[in-house]
């Protein structure tokens, strides 16, 4: 689906978006006559210290609002920019800086809902899409940490045997799929079906607690994630509690 | 990885009170050995993974070595071996048996 | 290898182990590590590739003291896979810091990182967005999250997000902060936009006197464990918290960032728009020399 598709499918009530060197940003209403807040990188777009300050911008606006209307970031990026400038500016801090953004809306009663309907990677996913409360996907969308030529060049192995590699196992390999088996994608929406029921019954659900690495278990993706993050939090309470009572 | 596994017979037991000790890291030419009091108190048990292949008699001549020279006695001893030199492996296994010795703080 | 604890000696953090520098930072004896080495919880994928695991999958976590106080410790091996976050790995920060807000205690993180492990690609990825959203949970909890960072594989990738998020850094110079690496860029975009090859480069552009001097660290020390142990100490004193106030005051302090140096070409620049005397003579200066020189530098204070 292109983007303007995604949108009209999304907010039949209509929405007022504006795009911007890629960025976008808006509002739109919901079905049941709700407000929703828009953002988004789109076309494909690098992120770099310029695209991530306006991004965060938008969301320090939404959070000052206080309007408690939920967000939703359209994604459909490449990576961090890879440039000498973006590294000499603190590009670290950027990306850092809009996921905390991102972060604190949701934690500031603004549910944030990533949707991604391209490409994202490394970086970029990190401080766009994986900073949201609930990641979904639309089919067709393709996240990846590093594409398989690189992954290839690094590992020094061919791109047949990481593709063989990759045919047991989802850890490792770009992919809708493997991302969704290890719990970083929520739910792949139906792209044959109108998307706004779909948002509804996203947007129904409560803000929580991380829960990715539990979906990683339950979907075979992620086995270890999990029971190792409640074990650490278990021997940390026990021993603190052993320490306090002698 | 190939893994290799040795019960060596080491009359004299590793001092100290340390229930257990870790020197080294895995990386290219280095390794990790882990160093455990849970075997019999003349028995020096010695497991191996290594990315190097097909070096069993070195590792087997390395170890009898240690066995031998070093108070190795009730230690259950794992490697995770990166590559290393015979003589890295031989300054590790030294290095373990002086840190699970060291007097407790 | 010779055990330095906090109250004997010196140890050069950029040359030493993971444990040895929990062991020369933290109160002599006080660290108690959470799954540790004998528990043998290694990287369940890296035999996949036929590749050497570690026992404690490269971090190390626990609990100890830093003047008498509680505090919780994470050490990342910078040696063992370029100390890249995999799912084991990643996992135990994750838990530490969420253990952080169930004891409200503040937490050290040792970077010492390449990013994410590719061959555990989605799970490291996967790990660090955990760990980005434990570290500001904790923050908004009252909890300080110190970063360190001075180690051999500096702190790239996913991991200088992570930095990114904490309540404060302690950089040494050999500490890089960077999110693509110099091999990274050069291969992606040509030797004409970034020589690998020119280490002089890379630490102007990525190392610690420029993450200090733009306000991308907060405290700059010798490469020397006390000199660490000493600014942890320090760190731990900052504000605490993280609200809209903070994350206003850092998006003011990022815009002027780009709007003061956006246009430079090189740290030198940046270091003279600064109004630094002898720009040029900054990467030579001994420590002391330095901050004398940093006075004009940009501080992060608060808005981080």
């Amino acid at each position: 689906m292109t983007r303007d598709e995604i949108l009209a499918s999304l907010f039949p009530n209509g929405s007022d978006i504006e795009i911007a060197n890629a960025i976008l940003a808006g509002k739109a209403t919901l079905p049941d006559g709700r407000p929703i807040h828009v953002l988004g990188i789109t076309q494909g777009q690098n992120l770099g210290v310029d695209e991530a300050i306006v991004l965060a911008g938008h969301v320090i606006e939404i959070i000052g609002s206080q309007d408690q209307a939920p967000i939703l970031i359209l994604v459909d990026s490449a990576s961090q920019r890879m440039s000498r400038r973006d590294e000499l500016l603190g590009l670290s801090e950027y990306l850092a800086h809009l996921a905390k953004a991102l972060l604190l809306a949701e934690a500031e009663g603004h549910r944030t809902v990533g949707l991604l309907y391209g490409g994202s990677a490394a970086g970029a996913f990190i401080a766009t899409a994986l900073s949201t409360g609930t990641l979904v996907a639309l089919p067709g969308a393709h996240p990846a940490v590093m594409d398989l030529p690189s992954m290839a060049r690094v590992t020094k192995l061919s791109i047949e045997v990481l593709k063989a590699k990759a045919e047991a196992t989802p850890v490792f390999a770009p992919g809708l799929d493997n991302m969704v088996r290890t719990g970083g994608i929520q739910i792949v929406w139906d792209e044959t079906a109108p998307l706004a029921p779909q948002l509804a019954t996203v947007l129904a659900q409560p803000a929580g607690q991380d829960d990715r690495a539990r979906l990683g278990t339950e979907r075979g993706g992620r086995l270890k994630a999990a029971e190792i993050a409640d074990r650490v939090v278990a021997l940390a309470t026990a021993s603190h509690q052993g320490v306090q009572h002698g | 990885m190939e893994k290799l596994s040795f019960r060596l017979s080491s009359p004299n037991s590793a001092g100290g009170t340390r229930t257990q000790a870790i020197v080294g890291v895995v990386a290219s030419g280095n390794l990790e050995v882990l160093l455990e009091r849970t075997s019999p108190a003349d028995v020096c048990t010695i497991e191996i993974a290594t990315a190097a292949h097909g070096f069993g008699l070195v590792w087997d001549a390395v170890v009898r070595d240690f066995a031998a020279r070093r108070s190795a006695g009730g230690l259950r001893i794992s490697i995770n071996d990166g590559g290393a030199r015979p003589d890295t492996v031989a300054l590790r296994l030294a290095q373990g048996v002086r840190k699970i010795e060291e007097p407790e703080r | 290898m010779t055990t330095v604890t906090a109250d004997t000696g010196s140890l050069s953090w950029y040359e030493a182990s993971a444990r040895q520098r929990i062991d020369a930072l933290v109160d002599a004896g006080s660290f108690q590590e959470f799954i540790g080495p004998e528990l043998r919880e290694t990287s369940p994928h890296l035999s996949i590739f036929d590749l050497p695991e570690q026992f404690d999958d490269g971090i190390v976590v626990g609990r100890s003291r830093l003047q008498g106080s509680p505090v919780l410790v994470a050490a990342q091996e910078g040696r063992f896979m370029g100390g890249a976050f995999g799912e084991v790995h990643g996992a135990k920060l994750t838990g530490l810091l969420r253990a952080a807000c169930a004891l409200h205690q503040d937490v050290l993180i040792l970077f010492d990182t390449g990013g994410v492990r590719l061959q555990e690609a989605n799970a490291g990825e996967l790990a660090i967005a955990e760990i980005m959203r434990a570290v500001v949970e904790a923050r908004r909890a009252g909890i300080n999250v110190i970063g360190l960072i001075g180690g051999r594989a500096g702190c790239y990738g996913g991991g200088s997000l992570i930095a990114g998020t904490c309540s404060r850094l302690i950089v040494s110079e050999q500490g890089r902060i960077s999110v693509s690496g110099p091999e990274v860029i050069e291969t992606n975009r040509g030797i004409e936009e970034f020589d690998s090859r020119d280490r002089a480069l890379v630490w102007r552009t990525m190392g610690g006197k420029h993450r200090y001097l733009i306000g991308g660290a907060d405290l700059f020390v010798d490469d020397e464990a006390l000199a660490f142990r000493q600014a942890a100490i320090d760190a731990l004193r900052g504000k605490r918290g993280y609200d809209k106030a903070v994350l206003e005051a850092e998006q003011k302090r990022l815009e002027r960032r780009l709007q003061r140096f956006g246009e430079a070409k090189d740290a030198v620049e940046i270091w003279q728009a600064l109004g630094l005397d002898a720009p040029t003579e900054i990467p030579a200066l001994p420590t002391d020399a330095f901050l004398r020189a940093a006075g004009k530098r940009e501080n992060a204070d608060d808005a981080r």
